[in-house]
């Protein structure tokens, strides 16, 4: 009797046991994604806008210390706040009151920089319309089976958010280049977090699938910054990203927490803004969606079970050629320029346009006034009496 | 008096009229030429065409009757050709058809001699030096029952070109007639078919860029994650991890092992994509992850658990090259330090793993190379050890298998299927590879024109040029001819249209010039145009209301005076 309970419970381990690594693999499969892309951009320069860049620096080093590789993080900054002028401590961006946390480090790889965060760069980089001569590192190489992370923040409004003080980003069209992304494959999920003001209105457009979105808050709701720091003299982080951060520093490559989590961060008594969140594009349910599969990297490995017998001994490469002296290739450098283009410039043909809008107002006016004046010497002429004094 | 108001005011009248007709007939054509945006011609109408896909794919089988598989009543009706059509809807856009093209003969003498040989791999070889089958094409030859070629549990043997050699069974138990030996024969061809040709999974696993089909098993997803997609080329860097260089300095001959295993593989897949190929070493590079002591069997063990963390430590180290945007594949050699010697890789039930190697979808491979064997332990430091190589690319070679989607799942119950030849891939593979390429590249060109006409369409104000209208016109053109040729069983010009056409459509989908011009929402264009053209428009309004009303007023005083 106590053989067969033993037994029994023996079994049911074993069968536990199998079960457990069953469900691990089908874990493992279950997001359907074998890569991790981010892009983090900061939209807002200027000295006092300082916690912009520490709230895209803090993600960028909580993304990179789970796991995604330098190479497959685009990072936008809008502006340089380590090598400000301004900046008491220079070469450092503080995330945290009284210096604690020193976000910019000495690995920080910036993509795009100052003035090349643009709308349209942006949308290039998402729809991935750059010219052939873009290197590596700009790009978002991203296939079907990529989940991509996208962080904006900065200064935004109802439907749109404001580029370098300058420009601005419509929700309409960031819906538009997320659809031309799903049609062309680009993403198997997408996560969008914004940390501005009215955050929501930004997701309000989206109607591609996969998408999931989170925002630091509603519309008509400003989103806040968390604290000033005396002796640098701006604020250093908003309060979103803070606690968003705070929840980061917990996870770990092999974490389980899920989205439910996040979408817990910063309730309105902290945040005095209420953070929202759209899942109803989402395929998957977000209970069961991992916070690693989209700020973390863990890849997906298979055990190599077959090799190839090779039995072919190695052929020696020729080293010289046979008659013995060396073929050197001359090498020379491009021009950083196109010097010849800008030597030999001839100026530009333009094509003729029509005269627009003003000018042909105007010449209406013009035409107006000399038909009218014309009529007024008529009229004039016509009130001397026809009988002339003779 | 009266008569020069009348002519004054019919002046006037005159003035407003034709300022009215100047701006509305040479006006506002004018304004609407000039602001609107230049779209070139798009053929939409074959695009549309293209968007309901049908394709047909033909294969070409020969089956060979050797001495004692047919009666003498058989022999007499073979030789016939038979053809098949296999129909399958995959959705409402798509459909596919296989077209079977089955020729039945006898075996010639040379062929019997060759089928006299002892045992299958030496038959296989000579008979493929009787006759080479072109590409895309299949041989199965029929051997009796009573055959020592084959040993007891297999029935069918595929070769390492382009046949196979089927066991049938007795004759009294197949049938008398021609009939019954075929009706028995066509499912085990089929099946033969579906694993050296392609098969119905296949090649909806191909279109999964136009149909997002239900994942089915686990085994299924992890297959369809695990091959890299169609790309026109692949970047493979081999990388030799060295963290302890004070102990061991590590030879490898790299380009020599490329050139004799590699080069082969890659050669044999040109048609399909442009390789190229560098090597790295890297010091100092650790793994990320720390191996616990097995003492039972004196050694560092890595389980498959931390596995999937050893990657992202390395991949920051590991360069790339930054001019092209193709696909990566990194291979990784990684020879333990001295402290950690040796390192063995066990799998789930915690077994070592034979290979000593792992590898991730679409990333690359890792192998463990242990050094401690080559030197004892009074060695003087740094050890000079040269890798061998071939041991290496033989894991290495059969992850570039897999990854590049070569490598096919289990073959069926009953089948043995020759070791790989030393070019690492048999011609049968090499052709359902082409087979499945072939496919995902229309599938994927078709969908990138389809999406690109219709975003054009959506978004009204992108510009397109006419370097855009020509590429979609020639990336049309290719895919016409691509399911053309693949219609008619042409498949190494197939895969050659479908890489133009491919290549053509993902140069127009991604042309620079293709960013939608900024959103104007409705209240912004109002409020740019009105400041400019009511001015204007105003007086014209006003002069016209008062033509009609004089109009009017003088038709009411004519019927007044009428009256």
């Amino acid at each position: 009797m106590k053989i067969l309970t033993l037994w029994s419970l023996f079994s049911t381990y074993l069968l536990a046991s199998s079960l457990n690594i069953e469900n691990h693999a089908a874990q493992f499969f279950s997001s359907g994604h074998t890569n991790n892309w981010a892009v983090l951009v900061c939209t807002s320069r200027f000295w006092f806008n300082y916690r912009h860049v520490a709230n895209t620096l803090s993600v960028y080093r909580s993304v990179k210390r789970l796991g995604i590789p330098d190479s497959h993080i685009v990072l936008m900054l809008a502006d340089d706040m380590a090598c400000n002028h301004r900046n008491p401590k220079p070469a450092t961006v503080f995330s945290h009151k009284n210096m604690e946390l020193n976000v910019y480090g000495d690995d920080v790889e910036v993509d795009y920089r100052g003035y090349e965060v643009t709308v349209e760069n942006f949308l290039r980089v998402l729809t991935g319309r750059l010219p052939p001569s873009t290197p590596r590192s700009k790009r978002l190489l991203s296939d079907d089976r990529s989940n991509i992370l996208i962080y904006l923040t900065g200064h935004g409004g109802n439907g749109f958010l404001k580029f370098q003080d300058s420009e601005e980003i419509s929700n309409v069209e960031l819906a538009d280049a997320f659809e031309q992304m799903w049609q062309k494959r680009r993403y198997n999920e997408l996560l969008f977090i914004i940390d501005t003001c009215q955050g929501a209105s930004m997701y309000e457009r989206f109607y591609s699938p996969n998408l999931m979105a989170l925002a630091s808050s509603q519309v008509g709701e400003d989103s806040l910054s968390h604290q000033p720091d005396l002796a640098i003299g701006v604020h250093l982080m908003d309060r979103y990203t803070f606690y968003l951060l705070e929840f980061l520093e917990d996870i770990h490559p092999a974490s389980k927490t899920n989205m439910n989590d996040l979408f817990k961060v910063c309730p309105k008594s902290q945040c005095v803004s209420t953070p929202g969140h759209r899942t109803d594009l989402f395929l998957r349910d977000p209970g069961s969606v991992l916070i690693t599969d989209f700020f973390g990297s863990v890849r997906k490995v298979e055990i190599t079970m077959e090799t190839i017998n090779l039995t072919d001994p190695i052929e020696q490469v020729e080293q010289s050629p046979v008659n013995g002296e060396l073929q050197k290739e001359r090498n020379s450098y491009v021009d950083q320029l196109p010097v010849s283009e800008i030597i030999h410039q001839k100026p530009k043909q333009r094509d003729w346009h029509p005269p627009d809008g003003f000018i042909l107002g105007l010449w209406t006016l013009i035409l107006l006034v000399f038909f009218k004046t014309l009529a007024f010497q008529e009229t004039a002429v016509g009130s001397k009496p026809p009988y002339r004094v003779q | 008096m009266l008569f020069k108001t009348v002519n004054l005011r019919r002046r006037g009248q005159l003035a407003a009229l034709s300022i009215a007709a100047v701006v509305i007939l040479i006006g506002v054509p004018l304004w609407w030429r000039t602001t609107e945006t230049y779209r070139a011609w798009l053929p939409v109408s074959q695009i549309q065409e293209l968007a309901n896909l049908q394709l047909q794919l033909s294969a070409d089988v020969e089956v060979v009757f050797a001495r004692g598989t047919v009666t003498p009543e058989q022999q007499k009706k073979v030789p016939l050709t038979l053809t098949q059509d296999d129909e399958h809807v995959v959705d409402e856009d798509t459909a596919l058809r296989y077209r079977y093209e089955t020729r039945y003969r006898t075996a010639t003498i040379m062929e019997e001699d060759a089928l006299n040989q002892p045992t299958a791999a030496e038959a296989d070889l000579s008979l493929h030096t009787l006759s080479e089958s072109p590409c895309g094409s299949l041989v199965v030859y029929v051997i009796p029952e009573s055959s020592s070629l084959l040993p007891e549990d297999v029935d069918v043997y595929v070769g390492q070109r382009r046949t196979a050699l089927l066991r049938i069974g007795a004759q009294t138990r197949v049938g008398r007639t021609l009939e019954q030996l075929l009706s028995h024969l066509e499912p085990r061809v089929k099946q033969v078919l579906q694993v050296m040709s392609f098969s119905h999974t296949d090649i909806t696993a191909a279109l999964s860029d136009r149909v997002r089909l239900s994942p089915g098993n686990k085994e299924s997803i992890a297959d369809s994650m695990r091959a890299f997609k169609s790309s026109p080329g692949y970047e493979i860097t081999f990388s030799l991890l060295n963290p302890d260089p004070k102990s061991h300095r590590l030879h490898w001959d790299i380009e020599g092992a490329v050139q004799t295993y590699i080069q082969p593989l890659l050669r044999k897949l040109a048609p399909l994509a442009n390789f190229s190929i560098d090597s790295q070493t890297l010091y100092y590079a650790m793994l990320g992850v720390n191996p616990r002591f097995d003492s039972s069997r004196s050694a560092y063990t890595l389980n498959s658990d931390s596995l999937a963390h050893v990657i992202n430590p390395v991949e920051a180290r590991l360069g790339s090259n930054a001019a092209s945007s193709n696909p990566v594949l990194n291979f990784l050699l990684y020879v333990p330090d001295a402290h950690h010697s040796p390192l063995h890789i066990n799998d789930h039930k915690k077994q070592e793993v034979p290979s000593n190697a792992f590898h991730s979808p679409r990333w690359g491979g890792i192998m463990v190379y242990n050094v401690n064997d080559f030197y004892g332990p009074e060695a003087a430091f740094p050890v000079d050890i040269n890798i061998d190589m071939a041991k290496v690319m033989g894991v290495f070679l059969a992850q570039l298998r897999l990854l590049l989607g070569v490598q096919s799942s289990a073959p069926p119950p009953r089948f043995l299927v020759a070791p790989c030849s030393s070019a690492g891939i048999a011609d049968w593979e090499l052709d359902r590879l082409m087979w499945s390429r072939s496919v995902e590249n229309i599938a994927t060109a078709t969908t990138t024109i389809t999406s690109l006409a219709q975003l054009l369409d959506q978004i009204g104000n992108i510009v397109i040029n006419d370097n855009i209208a020509q590429q979609v016109s020639s990336a049309v053109t290719s895919l016409q001819l691509a399911v053309a040729e693949l219609e008619s069983g042409n498949l190494r010009f197939a895969l050659q249209y479908s890489k133009e056409a491919i290549l053509a459509s993902e140069r127009a989908f991604f042309d620079p010039s293709l960013l939608h011009l900024l959103y104007f929402p409705d209240d912004q264009k109002f409020a740019i145009y009105i400041p400019l053209f009511l001015p204007m428009c105003v007086p014209i309004l006003l002069s016209l209301l008062k033509i009609v009303s004089d109009a009017r007023q003088r038709r009411r005083e004519k019927h007044a005076k009428a009256d």
